[in-house]
């Protein structure tokens, strides 16, 4: 593939084990372009979520879980930043929307700031909440009922509370886990369009299982299978001309 | 048609045993009802506001007034008043102990330590409660040299503590997994997290176990004995011995005068609990995550 100019993201060797020995992802490489998206596919099991969760290091709360190689964040190493510090830059959204079931909608974007102790003023949260709200074209439909609990809203809506609650503390790279799976055709509609609009201001690496999706909204994919990273390249070609074997055999859905 | 035959006698089975499970449940109430209306109508006729407002009368004046025709005159405030004062510092403590405790129990499932923990709370619930009772006897009453409502309390918060540890456990156990996690992305610390999110969306089904553990002990009356002991007088003092409303009723029970007086305790108990089970069920519903 042409090679990145301006990574964001250096994923460097990177194996994750559950266990002793049961390798999750093997050796994976790859440089992420910034403000791009970034489709990781692949079948059940193929570890793209394992990678994904490494990045926000995620795994660090399970003792049985170990990542190994290296992941430069902007050319810091991740492990060398204090995981809060770290897990601000990089935010994260859910298979299923999870807003926080006790806190009410503008409780739930600002909730970032409230688990970091940030003091804000009511000035600064009343911006930071309507500002984050507009970006995920969510403003309209909730601003007569900011103070009603973020479970009350429609599956699509909290999804994109969800995203919001992570783009309010101005992350640098955004991780999203299958984000439409649990959500209907017109819901996952409306969160495409909001992720390739969210390009323009945050890197975005999203988990996917569905192949349309990547290649509407992708600029790059990345194709896992049983723990490897079998194919990297701007989306174009690799949905035109894949180069593995294995690919051509996912993307045509020989395999899956 | 033996096809048809067959599911006549389906139909059949079906409403019997339909039938059965009406009749047994309804067996399972008659007790239930018997309890409550036989306490209701004994004690009702006790109860009026100087029941609730008095201390209990001397055996003098109540066999005055048992000669006389009249009502026994007095009533249970001493005990009201002991029991609350017992439970409040009972809670005070258990409360946040016992949620400490559960929500450790949780965090750390699987580990040595956690499982023998949880075996001890299973073991401290099923103490029987004199046994509580003696050994807070020999532990708080003997060193502090009397009886007293401190005793008490410290009975009470042993008998409550593993009822808290438990509901909090078990709550924390199902919330789903994924809310600790976006909590943690978004770069809380452990703790806040924890505290600010976790704890907050357990919080309904913490407090109705709490309410159910309060409504569980606030009948002891077996660790009392040995350790508030009782009194007739309305007292404020912890340190002193203290009333409680179970306590009461044996006395009650124990001294010929005062035997009309049990219904009024035993229905202001019976109340006290059955508000306390309701609140716990709306508070449920209303707090469900």
């Amino acid at each position: 593939m042409e090679s990145i100019k301006d990574p964001i993201l250096q994923i460097k060797n990177v194996s994750i084990a559950y266990g002793s020995n049961k390798l999750a992802v093997k050796n994976v490489s790859a440089d992420v372009e910034r403000n791009t998206i970034t489709a990781i596919m692949g079948p059940s099991g193929c570890g793209k979520s394992t990678l994904l969760r490494a990045v926000n290091r995620m795994h660090e709360l399970y003792k049985s879980i170990h990542v190994t190689g290296e992941i430069l964040l902007n050319g810091v190493n991740i492990m060398e930043m204090h995981p809060t510090e770290e897990r601000r830059k990089v935010g994260m959204v859910f298979q299923r929307p999870n807003p926080f079931p006790t806190m009410n909608i503008y409780d739930n974007v600002l909730a970032g700031y409230k688990l970091n102790g940030i003091k804000l003023s009511k000035t600064e949260k009343d911006e930071i909440v309507e500002k984050t709200l507009r970006d995920v074209a969510l403003w309209d439909e909730v601003k007569d009922s900011l103070t009603k609990r973020g479970t009350f809203l429609s599956g699509g809506q909290q999804q994109r509370l969800c995203i919001a609650r992570s783009l309010a503390l101005r992350p640098d790279i955004l991780l999203m886990d299958e984000p439409t799976s649990a959500l209907d055709p017109i819901a996952t509609k409306y969160i495409e369009e909001l992720i390739v609009e969210l390009k323009k201001s945050v890197t975005i690496m999203i988990v996917t299982h569905n192949m349309s999706q990547a290649k509407r909204i992708s600029d790059y994919s990345m194709f896992m299978y049983m723990g490897e990273l079998i194919e990297y390249d701007n989306s174009h070609i690799m949905f035109t001309e894949p180069k593995d074997e294995r690919t051509r055999a996912y993307l045509t859905g020989k395999m899956g | 048609m033996t096809h048809d035959k067959n599911l006549q006698v389906r139909i059949f089975k079906n409403k019997m045993l339909y039938l059965l499970v009406c009749i047994f449940s309804g067996l399972t109430a008659i007790p239930l009802l018997a309890i409550l209306g036989e306490v209701l109508i004994k004690g009702w006729r006790q109860l009026s506001w100087t029941f609730l407002t008095e201390a209990t009368p001397n055996a003098y004046k109540a066999m005055m007034a048992m000669s006389a025709g009249e009502p026994v005159p007095g009533g249970i405030a001493n005990g009201i008043i002991g029991t609350f004062l017992m439970l409040i510092m009972a809670a005070v403590i258990a409360i946040p102990v016992g949620i400490f405790c559960g929500i450790c129990l949780s965090e750390y499932k699987g580990k040595w330590f956690a499982t023998v923990v949880s075996y001890l709370t299973d073991l401290l619930q099923g103490t029987p409660s004199i046994i509580i009772g003696i050994i807070t006897y020999i532990w708080v009453v003997v060193p502090m040299k009397g009886y007293s409502a401190i005793a008490g309390s410290v009975a009470l918060f042993i008998m409550m503590l593993p009822l808290i540890i438990r509901s909090t456990e078990e709550t924390m156990k199902i919330l789903p997994e994924t809310l600790k996690e976006a909590g943690l992305a978004l770069g809380g610390s452990y703790w806040r997290v924890m505290l600010q999110v976790m704890l907050p969306s357990a919080f309904g089904s913490i407090f109705t176990g709490i309410l159910l553990a309060i409504s569980r002990v606030i009948g002891e009356t077996a660790p009392l004995m040995f350790t508030a002991l009782g009194g007739a007088a309305i007292s404020w003092n912890i340190n002193r011995p203290m009333a409680a409303v179970p306590l009461m009723i044996w006395e009650f029970f124990n001294d010929p005068n005062l035997q009309s007086l049990i219904w009024g305790a035993s229905l202001f108990l019976l109340t006290f609990v059955l508000f306390l089970n309701l609140l716990a069920k709306r508070i449920q519903k209303k707090w469900k995550v």
